[in-house]
């Protein structure tokens, strides 16, 4: 089969046409350093089928970051049919340097000039026809993100797979002189095949820059609008967490418990209040979920995230951290493993060590839902939003914290450099927004039909075993290692019952409530008010707190191994959240609780 | 080799990018980092000729919003002041 690769400078949109030839969901961003990983599907070229492999964008050749490590690998190992080289039309003399570098590899190539929708709006055109002879190969104009060009496109791919282009003898990896002389080259060429005004017409997002990187107003505009998007989730969600809620106790009341009727109590206990209630009470949150990560993908999307690392470098530097390492942090609010990958753009492992180290502090996406569920069983309505955001800030707080107090480290102290690109707004389309969401409910099922339907039963069995024993009473197993626990976890008001539940949220965090409505055999209204009664505020918050610190989820810890390769580092990453956590909640429970 | 020493080197018409204020144009005479940082910033569009504008700086000697042709780079003051930059 043969194989295609994208390549090209980050952030130019070879993740929004590999989505677009493929069908498939890379992750976009408009945020240079999404893919920071091979990612490949099938497309039919020309009659026949093809492996196309998108790729981490690179700057160079040179580089030495473990993204960049990523890509050179793969030149160096696969053997590639072709090359589909990217640039954005609205850079491209500067980004024509790296084409030219690529072109000399000798694998058959074509040159995309990507965004010609945005390149047309400043006013620029380029002439593609000049441009492919002067460089003799095959250029052609497009717009990944519309559509644009599309055909153009599809008839020189086959082509040049077919015939192989006009393929030259390569040079393995470029020679720094070189250097010199492809610069020299590329502006020569943009000069004469770009036609730019005079004046670069004045941008929406100079406009909007304006007010949003305000080295006053910059910064509140910022937590504000996180704030909105927080209160927007929070207030559409409930209406939809209520809808579901409704919709499964409608099923299990008309449908299941009918049916089940004839069969033993055992059996049916095990399936309704096990099985079919665990699992209802984390599904009730995946639109809420989905909901968050349509937000998060307007966010991501827009470019604001380049605007928040400008906003937030200098503190982030005093950390020992930069700009970019908060942008993760706030990509961490979805889901903290793609976070951790994300510092791969990181060139010192020094900085990647401690940006990883703070980022599982940050409040994800199955946290959000355990919070939600204690929150709404605890506090009244108006004093959920604030107690919600009292754990963001927690999240903040305890991440600089503990980058400030490792950050003098030697295996912490770095001195990169901070330079990024600062891309233009952009909206996403709604088909973007839409391959995101659906995504992220893949993604959940994926997750439900392994881990949460493992994790709900092993609670079931612990809470009903030995045989005979009252559901989570004392002489359950789930109730010995309840008790066990106690002189670790009752100075923090943690309970028996929380305590199994806690147990099981180290495989992933979801798993809390599961745990939560097989423990006490119920779900829906039932079990928040059971929960209501059974717990004092002061008790679910100190039990919140510990589930916001304490060791991140399996995958999370995962990542952790692969991405740092080191035994030590990983144990410290997840000892230390623990020791955090377990201070954190008794310092919090030990006062509230005099007071 | 990194920033302070590179003062004496400087030439009496030039000066360093954190010199310029916002709005003003300079083009790139020199850069003072070590090779992969070169590399780095030579990809972005700083390179020897090209003209710098600054857009603005951040507060607490934050970064700065320059911008080279139609692209935008934010920089660390301390990575900035490595850029060396003659006034036209
Ligand atoms: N206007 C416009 N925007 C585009 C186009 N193609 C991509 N984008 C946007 O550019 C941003 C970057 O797109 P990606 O596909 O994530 O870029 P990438 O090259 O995969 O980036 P990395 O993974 O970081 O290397 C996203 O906001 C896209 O929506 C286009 O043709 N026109
Ligand atoms: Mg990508």
């Amino acid at each position: 089969m043969k194989r295609i690769a994208l390549l090209g400078m980050p952030n130019t949109g070879k993740s929004t046409l590999f989505n677009r030839l493929t069908g498939g969901s890379a992750r976009v961003g408009n945020w240079p350093g999404i893919t920071v990983d091979l990612l490949a599907a099938k497309i039919p070229v020309g009659g026949a089928i093809a492996e196309l492999v998108d790729l981490p964008g690179i700057y160079d050749l040179h580089g030495y970051s473990d993204d960049e490590r990523v890509v050179r690998h793969f030149l160096e190992e696969q053997s590639i049919d072709l090359l589909l080289i990217l640039v954005n039309g609205v850079q491209l003399e500067r980004q024509l340097v790296l084409a030219l570098q690529l072109a000399e590899l000798g694998i058959p190539a074509v040159l995309l000039v990507n965004m010609i929708d945005e390149a047309r709006s400043l006013g620029l055109s380029i002439d593609c026809g000049k441009l492919g002879a002067e460089i003799e190969l095959p250029v052609v104009a497009i717009s990944a993100k519309y559509g644009e060009g599309r055909q153009a496109m599809g008839q020189t791919m086959a082509h040049t797979l077919l015939t192989g282009g006009n393929a030259r003898p390569g040079t393995a990896i470029l020679r720094l002189a070189e250097d010199d002389r492809i610069e020299q080259r590329a502006a020569a060429l943009a000069a004469q095949t770009m036609r730019a005004p005079l004046v670069l017409p004045e941008r929406l997002t100079d406009r909007l820059d304006r007010l949003a990187m305000h080295n006053v107003l910059g910064l509140p505009l910022f937590f504000l609008t996180m704030l909105g998007v927080f209160a927007g989730v929070f207030w559409l969600g409930e209406p939809l967490q209520n809808g579901m809620q409704f919709l499964f106790d409608a099923f299990s009341t008309h449908v299941l418990e009918p049916a089940l009727a004839p069969a033993p109590d055992l059996l049916r206990g095990f399936l309704i209040e096990g099985l079919y209630g665990g699992i209802t009470t984390v599904a009730v949150f995946v639109p809420v979920i989905v909901l968050f990560f349509l937000f998060m993908a307007l966010v991501e999307d827009s470019g604001y995230l380049s605007r928040a690392a400008y906003l937030m470098d200098a503190l982030m530097a005093r950390l020992g951290l930069d700009g970019r390492s908060f942008v993760m942090l706030l990509m961490g609010f979805g889901c903290n493993v793609p976070a951790l990958m994300g510092t791969r753009v990181m060139r010192s492992r020094a900085l990647r060590l401690l940006s990883m180290l703070v980022i599982p502090f940050s409040l994800c996406s199955a946290r959000l839902q355990v919070f939600l569920f204690i929150i709404a069983a605890l506090f009244t309505p108006w004093q959920a939003p604030w107690v919600l955001m009292s754990l963001y800030l927690m999240s903040f707080t305890l991440a600089f914290l503990t980058a400030l107090l490792f950050k003098g480290r030697r295996a912490f102290r770095s001195e990169e450099p901070f330079v990024i690109e600062l891309p233009p707004y952009r909206l996403p389309t709604l088909r973007q927004i839409w391959a995101r969401g659906w995504m992220e409910v893949r993604h959940f099922l994926v997750r439900a039909s392994k881990i949460i339907i493992a994790g709900v039963v092993l609670v079931w069995l612990l809470t009903h075993l030995p045989a005979g024993v009252a559901p989570a009473g004392p002489a359950s197993y789930a109730g010995m290692i309840g008790h066990v626990m106690q002189p670790v976890l009752g100075p923090l008001g943690i309970d028996e019952k929380l305590t199994v539940a806690l147990i099981f949220g180290f495989v992933a965090k979801e798993v809390v409530i599961g745990a939560l409505a097989v423990i006490y055999g119920l779900n829906g209204d039932a079990l928040t008010s059971q929960i209501a009664h059974s717990l004092n505020w002061i008790q679910a918050y100190s039990f919140m707190l510990f589930c916001l610190i304490y060791t991140p989820c399996l995958s999370t810890i995962a990542t952790l191994r692969s991405e740092s390769r080191s035994l030590r580092y990983t144990a410290f990453a997840v000892a230390w959240p623990l020791a955090l956590a377990w201070f954190a909640s008794f310092v919090f429970f030990q006062i509230a609780s005099r007071m | 080799m990194v920033n302070n020493e590179n003062h004496s080197q400087i030439h009496p018409m030039t000066l360093p990018l954190t010199s310029l204020v916002p709005g003003q144009i300079a083009s790139v005479c020199a850069i003072h980092v070590g090779e992969a940082l070169q590399h780095r910033l030579h990809a972005m569009g700083f390179r020897a000729g090209k003209r710098v504008r600054l857009i603005r700086q951040a507060a607490f000697r934050g970064p700065l919003h320059v911008r080279i042709d139609s692209t935008d780079i934010i920089i660390r003051h301390r990575d900035a002041h490595c850029i060396e930059l003659r006034l036209t």
